[in-house]
């Protein structure tokens, strides 16, 4: 369909278009790559009497990394994130999960804040961002704070975003160089938003696991982390036995909706299954499909 | 309606258009600046036949607005055989019967022309990977992954690619 009817804006700093946002009291929408919006818009999901388009506010697009961890503007693509070989180190669940969103083409546009702000159940970045307890920087007419991603994401779409605040940048933790990491997903079709997925790491002390963080996502509102499979893991040596308990611990602390793109059930097993596989990549035990 | 003044660069001529600030790129290429070659399908970025290249990349341009693309250089598919001469990827699609009804085809040219641009020596796996963003209903994709494979050498040895 044709979008709806709107107007226009394309602020040249932040502090303008948080402004033009403050000033329609929630009929306005923020609009960078557009990879979320323009399809909002093209079913009349939305109709907002204004877009401000974020394309000239300066200093959006950065990506800083060093010992305090990976911070990235809201304007960072995809593509960008695929191209700095720094995060292969710096963040490497974040490395992993790029190859599994949406497509080429619209990894060219797509933006990390977008991904962010739209939150969909079935997105990756949010269960990475859950997964590395990162952080969401957000500048609005009151100023800037900081939110927790485990605090960011309240249901489907919807975030603890106010409606004249942006989504500036997403800070991740430091990586240490030794953490074990693994990113799988399920979907019918490449590209697909995925029927249900894992985004995990984990540290080995005296060959035990510690600081288990297991993020799943698709199934259920909001991404979610996996406390019961975490607690399956640490403490534990990291065997395809303490897997299939985390697995099990997994599958059953999750309860996913039937839609029409699966049943419950079928989600629930697919989520124990990909915990399985993606805690034996992590490890390289093999038998990751 | 919003109406808003852009210059972009089509197919490397600076063109000025007039357009409603709702219009996305793909309507403003055809219905302003009459190239119809590419083709719009399902309007909300799933299916690719929009694919065109802003600023090198391939994007799809009904998940962009026209207003965003001021100052932007497009190629379109027209812009891949300026002369009216197939280009070397068309040629081999035209070879390896890489196309039926053709609908997809623009969105998949352009696509393809971007990935071998900047990766010339793309393989097998690599081309599949970047193709499951474009929809084909009529070929099954094997003859479309065979065109490109086959036409990676022109890729290769030209830097200079329109």
């Amino acid at each position: 369909m044709k979008l709806p009817n709107f107007d226009y804006a394309c602020p040249t700093s932040l502090a303008e278009a948080i402004d033009l946002l403050a000033r329609h009291d929630g009929d306005a929408k923020p609009i960078s790559g557009g990879q979320s919006l323009m399809p909002m818009l093209a079913f009349r999901l939305a109709a907002p009497s204004l877009l401000v388009d974020l394309r000239l506010v300066p200093g959006l697009d950065r990506i800083t990394v060093d010992e305090s961890g990976v911070e990235l503007g809201a304007r960072v693509r995809w593509r960008d994130v695929e191209a700095d070989e720094r995060l292969a180190r710096a963040c490497p669940l974040l490395a992993a999960a790029i190859p599994h969103i949406a497509h080429y083409q619209i990894r060219n546009r797509g933006t990390i804040g977008g991904s962010l702000a739209h939150a969909d159940p079935a997105a990756e970045l949010p269960a990475v961002a859950l997964a590395c307890a990162a952080e969401i920087v957000i500048e609005g007419p009151d100023g800037r704070r900081v939110v927790a991603a485990q605090d960011f994401f309240l249901g489907p779409l919807t975030t603890a975003l106010e409606p004249a605040e942006l989504i500036v940048a997403v800070r991740f933790p430091p990586w240490p160089a030794a953490r074990r990491h693994g990113f799988q997903e399920f979907s019918r079709r490449r590209g697909d938003f995925a029927l249900a997925g894992v985004a995990l790491f984990f540290d080995e002390e005296s060959g035990l696991i510690g600081n288990a963080h297991v993020a799943g996502f698709g199934i259920g509102d909001v991404p979610q982390r996996l406390a019961g499979a975490e607690a399956e893991l640490n403490g534990r040596a990291p065997t395809l036995e303490t897997f299939a308990a985390a697995a099990r611990a997994a599958a059953a602390e999750v309860a996913p909706q039937t839609d029409i793109h699966a049943e419950a059930d079928y989600r629930r097993a697919l989520l124990g299954t990909l915990t399985e596989r993606t805690l034996a990549q992590a490890a390289g035990l093999g038998h990751a499909a | 309606m919003t109406t808003e003044r852009i210059t972009l660069t089509i197919n490397g001529t600076e063109t000025t258009l007039d357009v409603p600030v709702r219009m996305t790129l793909a309507d403003a290429l055809r219905e302003k600046a009459r190239l119809t070659g590419t083709h719009v399908a399902c309007e909300h970025g799933v299916c690719g036949a929009c694919t065109v290249l802003v600023d090198g990349l391939a994007v799809r341009s009904c998940l962009m607005l026209a207003v965003q693309a001021d100052g932007a250089e497009i190629l379109t598919v027209e812009g891949l055989a300026p002369d009216g001469a197939l280009s070397p990827l068309q040629a081999s699609f035209r070879a390896h019967h890489a196309l039926q009804c053709g609908f997809c085809t623009p969105g998949i040219l352009t696509t393809m022309h971007a990935l071998l641009t900047a990766e010339p020596d793309a393989d097998e796996e690599r081309i599949r990977d970047v193709l499951s963003g474009n929809l084909c209903r009529c070929t099954g994709y094997l003859p479309i992954v065979e065109a490109v494979l086959a036409a990676r050498d022109s890729y290769r040895r030209t830097e200079e690619t329109p």
